[in-house]
């Protein structure tokens, strides 16, 4: 099946925000923090500049609470008194010349009074840098299972780790953009955005105004990744500030400059471990604690901790685990969502430890997983029995069989032992990702899906699910056509228009195709329920009777509904984290063969396979490509992609300097999913869009490892560094 | 912001003559207008369109030299198998330039003119000792590459001159080498760049990224010429430290591009020099 705005994009006809036609606008742009953290003491004008030109919004002009709705109240829309972290938004300027705003916002100086900031959240912080709570965390969970104390005392083997993971920057194609304009006493805003209705609840919370006066539509949105779930809420209050007070329509695009310093990055994370094992391997007690960094303010910090420490322990079967972590305030640009949300960190970590722990216990890193992976039946550190008749194992081994793992080894070893100047490995990784939000947050969601039934006997699917190129609008059409017997061009794709579609919630979290899907074909089921049909209805008898309620019901409309209903079974205590976290997991198994150039430290990935099972595939091209891009973005974030901060900044805010993989810095893909149905997906299918980029990293980094017999524990792993540990021939990753 | 369209070389040194040196010579643009929209001050400046003066393109083999012209692209160099038999290195530097893209817009001249330190074509151009021809309505000039940077971005080229070549000698070359380090395998910008070739002439080391501009290194060239034994990269240290002054900045570490310096140099030299070991 092709993708449906396939075309459109391939031929530049797509419209994104900033293609969209637009006449007598003004251009916004924002002014912002010069420092990390302080007080404001003034802000100036420069006097050679004519204001009267220019529009201009502070704080107070903000009609609603100053807030930037979320989880907490605590992040301005626009900083009043004190600014938490560079680049903060202070005050807004629009202006009908692009270059003229530009001009405006180096002409308008913020005089801060700096104060101490806290820069590195691993430290803890001194009283004069404390500013959340008594200590600066933003929130603590805890996994228990088991005795662990006790089970260490019985261990024979006790391995450590520490693991470190970097920032990492979305590089969505298209950069943060906004247009808001006035509909009458509406306020209208058309932008580039993964969650219409988080904006909308934005919007109405600080603009004081009931939902019948505030509308969100998503435009074609070029990439998100993440960077696209909260942060456009921002952009649009700001366009929106700026419309009200101008009375005209505001057009707000970054600069990519702009994006990179002002905009989430993936969270940087701290990771200990600490693991008793049996002589033989087993694994009899994990030990975990995970430190992230949430910048300034609390954002999505608590949900993305959740997911970290649901998948610290890795897919593996142990009796006895802790799992610690939490969430630390820094005056860094706040940390967001980004593809994995906490997954990916967590899963490095252990799955380089694993490595680590075949090494020290001379055994295969394939077999110390072989022993312990989760069979179905076993128990993950929150209690969840899995029990969904994928065999991990199997997996695995595909993934080993496929890479030809084992004759490789025996190549690279002489190679190994007679290239003056190159090494080679191979590196193995498993992966596992919870689809959907956790148990309890899918139910607080309650999320809603319409399929209308048209006058013309098409049907149109309504939901707020965007597509940002990872393939809702395919998956969507094929599951409705399927479902009701249409063909596809009877199946139309509403636009995510707040106005028009109900609130499907957020398209994150690998959820659209397994949690909405789902409902898109419980509402087909429903439309079908209004016009009093058998479920064996479908095609041409279903669209003449579409026609016929029409030909009765002139003007009215005939719609199909689902909301989400938890699958039986599933029990989820967020107090306690116990129990079923996930609906349903994801599973995967990564491998990768690289090359080390010992004169420059410089690392060639050759050959990357990767085996999932992530159900039923609904849209093979696209969950291709969804998996080669993941593991794209894995081995950028795994070699090269680093984010220098100084003083709190992004410092590589250009795509000169802020390195992401070319073509020619991949290797080949090589893609399998293994398709076991799951029972409560559309179809069969579960979460797709994550699970790719947990393994890649660690399969990297333990190929690397491997061929130069050294223990790299933090990423990127940049070839400067890897110079340094060719030259003391020893890791990072710190035993104790 | 305000274009000139000379139709000649001759009408360019006019017009730049004219604006005493005020007008900026335009050619493949993929230096001037990189980071365009944010550049508020360049967008008040006079351009000199040098695309109208077709004798710029003028490319030849002489029986002494290859003589490349002031608007001879990288394009232009790659697609000539004769320059990959006699000056592979300049084919090498080409290919590594951004993509297809700069490779069909960016010319020679504009490399060496935009004189930043991390350049790719000009450390090649200098290991083949080529000779910058500038010129103005005052007449013609040579200026050997070598000699050609002053400081960073300090260049013996006055405003009112332009590049209307770049003369390449034809010699016989024992060793030729090109090395780009670079964040990714494409699209990069050096880390450290390394030439060297050795012909009658001698040897010719050349580093970038290593020093304010791109420079040659003639402690390390006096090293190979008396072919001091050689065991190992670390020897070849103390006469890179004499040559340049790498930094730390947001690329990478002084300290590793000395070392990958050295190992480069020693891993490349070590088949081809019989005092290498
Ligand atoms: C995406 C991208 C990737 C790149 N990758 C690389 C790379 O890998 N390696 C590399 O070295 N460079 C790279 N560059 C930089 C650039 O492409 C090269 O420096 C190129 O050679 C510049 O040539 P140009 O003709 O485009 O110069 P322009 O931008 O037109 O001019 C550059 C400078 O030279 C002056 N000038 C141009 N022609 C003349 C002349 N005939 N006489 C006098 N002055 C003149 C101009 O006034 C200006 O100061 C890259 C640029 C981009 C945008």
């Amino acid at each position: 099946m092709y993708r449906i705005e396939g075309l459109a994009k391939l031929a530049g006809r797509e419209r994104y925000v900033d293609d969209l036609p637009l006449q007598d606008f003004l251009w916004g742009m924002t002014v912002r923090s010069p420092v990390p953290r302080g007080r404001i003491r003034a802000i100036r004008f420069a006097k050679d500049v004519d204001w009267r030109e220019f529009v201009v919004v502070d704080h107070h002009d903000i009609p609603g609470p100053n807030e930037v709705l979320l989880i907490e109240r605590d992040q301005p829309v626009l900083a009043a008194q004190y600014v938490r972290h560079m680049h903060e938004p202070v005050l807004l300027v629009a202006h009908p010349s692009r270059d003229a705003v530009r001009r405006a916002v180096r002409a308008i100086e913020v005089v801060v009074d700096p104060e101490e900031p806290v820069l590195d959240y691993r430290k803890p912080p001194r009283p004069d840098q404390v500013q959340y709570g008594s200590d600066n965390v933003f929130k603590r969970i805890t996994i228990a299972k088991g005795d662990v104390e006790r089970a260490f005392a019985g261990a024979a083997v006790v391995v450590g780790g520490v693991y470190e993971t970097g920032a990492q920057e979305h590089v969505y194609l298209e950069t943060q953009g906004m247009i808001a304009r006035l509909e009458g006493d509406t306020v209208v805003v058309v932008g580039s955005m993964q969650c219409p209705y988080y904006v909308l609840t934005a919007l109405m919370h600080a603009l004081k105004r009931d939902e019948h006066r505030v509308r969100v539509v998503q435009a074609p949105t070029g990439g998100g990744f993440g960077g696209k779930e909260e942060y456009p809420s921002h952009v649009a209050l700001h366009a929106s500030l700026l419309a009200l007070k101008a009375r005209r329509t505001v057009k707000i695009v970054y600069d990519r400059g702009e994006d990179l310093a002002a905009t989430t990055k993936r969270h940087p994370a701290c990771i200990r471990h600490r693991t008793g094992l049996a002589q033989d391997g087993r694994l009899l007690a994990q030990d975990i604690e995970i430190v992230l960094d949430g910048g300034a303010y609390v954002t999505l910090s608590p949900v993305v901790l959740s997911r970290a420490a649901i998948h610290g322990a890795g897919p593996y079967r142990c009796d006895h685990v802790r799992i610690q972590g939490r969430v630390m305030l820094t005056n860094a640009v706040p940390y967001g969502a980004f593809r994995g949300f906490g997954a990916p960190q967590v899963q490095f970590a252990v799955e380089r430890h694993m490595d680590v722990i075949a090494r020290r216990l001379n055994m295969d890193p394939v077999e110390v997983r072989r022993i312990n992976l989760l069979r179905d039946g076993d128990t993950t550190a929150t209690g969840q029995v899995i029990r969904d008749g994928v065999d991990r194992i199997r997996l695995m081994e595909r993934a080993v069989e496929l890479c030809g793992y084992h004759a490789k080894r025996l190549d690279h070893a002489r190679h190994n032992a007679s290239d003056a100047t190159t090494r080679r490995g191979m590196g193995i990784a498993t992966s596992y990702h919870g689809s959907g939000f956790t148990g309890a947050g899918e139910v607080r969601l309650k999320s809603r899906v319409h399929v209308a039934g048209l006058a013309g006997g098409r049907v149109e699917v309504r939901t707020a699910s965007v597509e940002m190129g990872q393939g809702t609008l395919t998956v969507f059409t094929r599951l409705a056509a399927d479902r009701l017997g249409l063909a596809r061009e009877d199946v139309l794709i509403a636009e995510p228009d707040t106005g028009r579609v109900p609130d499907s919630g957020p398209t994150v979290a690998s959820r659209t195709v397994m949690v909405v899907g789902k409902l898109v074909e419980r509402a087909c089921d429903d439309l079908r329920r209004q016009l009093e049909l058998g479920r064996e209805t479908r095609g041409d008898t279903l669209r003449d009777a579409i026609r016929a309620w029409h030909r009765e019901h002139r003007g009215a409309e005939l719609i199909g509904e689902a909301v989400y209903k938890k699958p039986p079974g599933i029990e989820w205590d967020d107090t306690n984290y116990r129990g079923d976290a996930y609906a349903a997991f994801g599973w995967g198994a990564h491998a990768a063969e690289v090359e080390v150039d010992l004169r420059t430290g410089n690392m060639k990935v050759l050959d990357f396979v990767a085996v999932l099972d992530v159900g039923t595939v609904l849209a093979e091209t696209l969950a291709r490509g969804q998996v080669q891009g993941g593991v794209v973005q894995g081995i950028g974030w795994a070699l090269m992609e680093e984010c220098k901060f100084l003083g709190g900044a992004m410092a590589n805010n250009q795509l000169t300097n802020y390195a992401i993989p070319t073509s020619a810095d991949v290797p080949p893909i090589r893609v399998v999913f293994v398709e076991t149905p799951f029972e409560h997906g559309p179809q069969g299918a579960k979460g797709l869009g994550e699970l790719p980029v947990n393994g890649t990293a660690p399969a990297v980094l333990n190929a690397i490892a491997a061929a130069t017999g050294t223990s790299p524990g933090n990423i990127p792993l940049t070839p400067e560094v890897m110079l340094d540990l060719l030259e003391r021939g020893a890791g990072t990753a710190v035993v104790g | 912001m305000s274009v000139l369209l000379p139709d000649s070389t001759r009408a360019a040194l006019d017009m730049l003559a004219e604006t005493r040196g005020a007008a900026v010579p335009l050619a493949g643009g993929t230096d001037l207008l990189v980071h365009w929209p944010v550049r508020l001050d360049d967008h008040e400046r006079t351009y000199l369109d040098l695309s109208g003066a077709r004798e710029l393109r003028a490319y030849q083999w002489t029986d002494e030299e290859l003589v490349l012209g002031g608007l001879t692209t990288y394009w232009d160099v790659l697609t000539d198998t004769r320059v990959w038999t006699h000056f592979p290195l300049l084919t090498h530097a080409a290919r590594q330039v951004g993509a297809i893209q700069i490779q069909t817009r960016g010319t020679w001249a504009g490399n060496i003119v935009n004189a930043s330190p991390a350049a790719d074509g000009v450390p090649v151009l200098m290991a083949y000792d080529a000779i910058v021809v500038l010129a103005s309505v005052a007449g013609q000039e040579e200026v050997s590459l070598a000699d050609f940077y002053t400081g960073y971005k300090e260049m013996r080229r006055r405003p009112d001159q332009l590049i209307v070549a770049i003369r390449v000698p034809r010699r016989a070359h024992a060793v030729q080498i090109f090395e780009k380090v670079g964040q990714r395998r494409a699209q990069a910008i050096a880390k450290v760049g390394l030439a060297v070739t050795r012909s009658d002439a001698g040897w010719r080391v050349v580093a970038a990224s290593m020093a304010p501009t791109v420079r040659r290194c003639p402690a390390v060239e006096r090293l190979l010429e008396e072919q001091a034994p050689v065991h190992g990269p670390e020897d070849f240290l103390a006469a890179i430290e004499r040559d340049v002054t790498p930094i730390d900045d947001i690329r990478s570490t002084a300290r590793y591009r000395a070392r990958v310096m050295a190992n480069l140099l020693y891993h490349d030299l070590r088949g081809v020099c019989n005092f290498i070991q």
